[in-house]
């Protein structure tokens, strides 16, 4: 579904991605690994269409994630590294997600509680007031209602305690049939049970890539 | 269409709810309200008085710090949402850049044009209830060269947001974009003037390209030519030109810049890194 050619992607002089060549099928579970500054937002980011790359190219389901962002995007749930400091209300913030992508308010509301956030007494606040945990419980809520073909998590946990880590990982088993899901992580520990191929990244490259 | 509604919707609402959009309606209304505190629709200078002269100072002063204003808050609308990671969640979610790009440009241009023209329409609205007679040539020009300003600052603010790599960057730049046009080019110019280089039509028509230097001149291009307060720029273009169409030019310019900008802005967000 997901297919890198010889990507690769500089800023200036330093190289992140280097000539990075891979493909992630439907039904895996990858998890991305890697050292600090290796390339894993890079090489997410450059799927995702944010980064033109500067030599290769990524093919999402056969098509360019920058030309034809909004046909790739209905497909794809993506959680960033960092909850950004959205001054929309939560309740705007719902209106955004499901006006653009057809989201069903309701199963927002579903996944929410099942990650044991709730949303109803929050609806009013800005995204930025919550806490670390919560904004990331409310991101990893949109991405399972979004129900895209392929979800993309860059360190989703970092803030979550151990039960709601739990929670997640529970959550994401049970939807990961038929599916590419790909996750950073720096604990590889925590992930092993669901995923069946781990990736090693460092300095800009692919060093290892094995099922599991 | 509907997602780009429903962006300019959103930036309108979390604009309303920011504390620069409160100073920015208050600095505006209290303009009006100060003039008319200070009775400045009383006082008869050199001919023309009541609203009229109250609405030729408030355009006066609008036409110095709104373009700053507008720079300030609008420059860090895409910049500032890159800087801070939003703009790489906003867009992960299936919404063209086109409909991202122009809903930001759709929704900040109400919020910066509403307020300085609620200003005017409350200080028509009060003059009309204190029995002042309205004039309503005045009020549609000042009105059409509202709209040109916002347009052209706007637009100008957007190239900037979307051309530089941070926030703080492009919120030098603005300043030196309000002074370069405010000053220095009326200072360059004069100096070339006093020197005699070049011939006085030629400086004239590169004033004329500066949007500031159009709507000082058009502010008060429906007052008599003849009187003392205009400079000798302003006089000499409204003997050669015919009021209408400096009017209509000084409307059409400004408006033009601001859409030329905006586009050049999209481009260079289509083009770059969007991250
Ligand atoms: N926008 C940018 N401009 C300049 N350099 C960048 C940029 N983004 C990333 N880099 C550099 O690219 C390299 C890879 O960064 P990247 O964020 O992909 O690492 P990472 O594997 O995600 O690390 P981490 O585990 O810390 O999240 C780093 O050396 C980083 O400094
Ligand atoms: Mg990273």
């Amino acid at each position: 579904m997901i297919e890198t050619t010889n990507l690769t992607k500089k800023f200036g002089k330093t190289v992140s991605l280097q000539r990075v060549s891979v493909t992630f099928n439907k039904g895996d579970a990858i998890a991305l690994m890697g050292a600090n500054g290796a390339g894993k937002t890079t090489l997410i980011r450059l799927i995702m269409g944010y980064y033109h790359p500067t030599e290769g190219q990524v093919r999402i389901k056969g098509a360019d994630p920058i030309t034809e962002r909004v046909e790739i995007l209905h497909s794809v749930s993506f959680v960033p590294q960092l909850p950004p400091p959205i001054k929309l209300s939560l309740s705007e913030l719902i209106a955004y997600i499901c006006k653009s992508s057809g989201v069903d308010k309701e199963l927002i509301f579903h996944y929410a509680h099942e990650m044991k956030l709730d949303i109803k007494p929050n609806l009013h606040k800005s995204f930025f007031t919550l806490s670390g945990g919560m904004k990331q419980k409310f991101l990893i809520a949109v991405s399972l209602a979004k129900e895209s073909e392929i979800m993309i998590y860059d360190e989703p946990t970092a803030n979550l305690d151990p039960k709601a880590r739990d929670d997640f990982y529970r959550l994401i088993q049970s939807k990961e049939q038929e599916k590419l899901s790909l996750f950073v992580t720096h604990r590889i520990e925590e992930v092993k049970g669901i995923v069946n191929r781990q990736i090693y990244m460092d300095l800009g490259e692919i060093t290892s890539d094995e099922a599991c | 269409m509907k997602n780009l509604l429903l962006i300019a919707y959103l930036d309108l609402k979390e604009s309303i709810r920011a504390n620069w959009f409160l100073i920015y309606s208050v600095v505006f209304g209290g303009l009006i309200a100060l003039f008319f505190i200070a009775g400045i629709t009383e006082s008869q200078v050199m001919g023309f008085s009541g609203l009229s002269r109250l609405l030729l100072m408030y355009i006066q002063v609008t036409i110095i710090i709104l373009p700053i204003f507008i720079l300030v808050t609008t420059v860090r609308s895409i910049s500032g949402d890159r800087d801070s990671h939003i703009l790489e969640y906003m867009l992960s979610f299936p919404i063209s850049l086109k409909q991202y790009y122009w809903g930001k440009v759709f929704g900040r241009f109400i919020t910066v044009f509403l307020p300085v023209f609620m200003a005017m329409v409350f200080a028509i609205g009060y003059g009309a209830f204190k029995g002042a007679s309205i004039p309503w040539n005045i009020f549609f020009l000042y009105t059409g060269l509202l709209f040109a300003m916002s347009s052209a600052f706007l637009g100008i603010a957007f190239f900037i947001s979307s051309s530089v790599k941070s926030s703080e960057m492009a919120l030098g730049l603005s300043f030196f974009v309000w002074i370069f046009l405010l000053a220095f080019i009326d200072i360059a110019l004069i100096s070339l003037m006093l020197q005699n280089r070049m011939s006085e039509e030629l400086i004239l028509s590169i004033a004329m390209l500066n949007p500031m230097e159009i709507f000082r001149v058009a502010a008060i291009s429906l007052f008599d030519p003849e009187l003392t307060v205009m400079g000798p720029v302003a006089f000499t273009i409204l003997d050669t030109m015919s009021q209408g169409v400096f009017v209509l030019l000084s409307i059409l310019y400004p408006v033009i810049v601001g859409v030329l900008f905006a586009f050049l802005g999209y481009r260079v967000f289509t083009k770059k890194d969007l991250v």
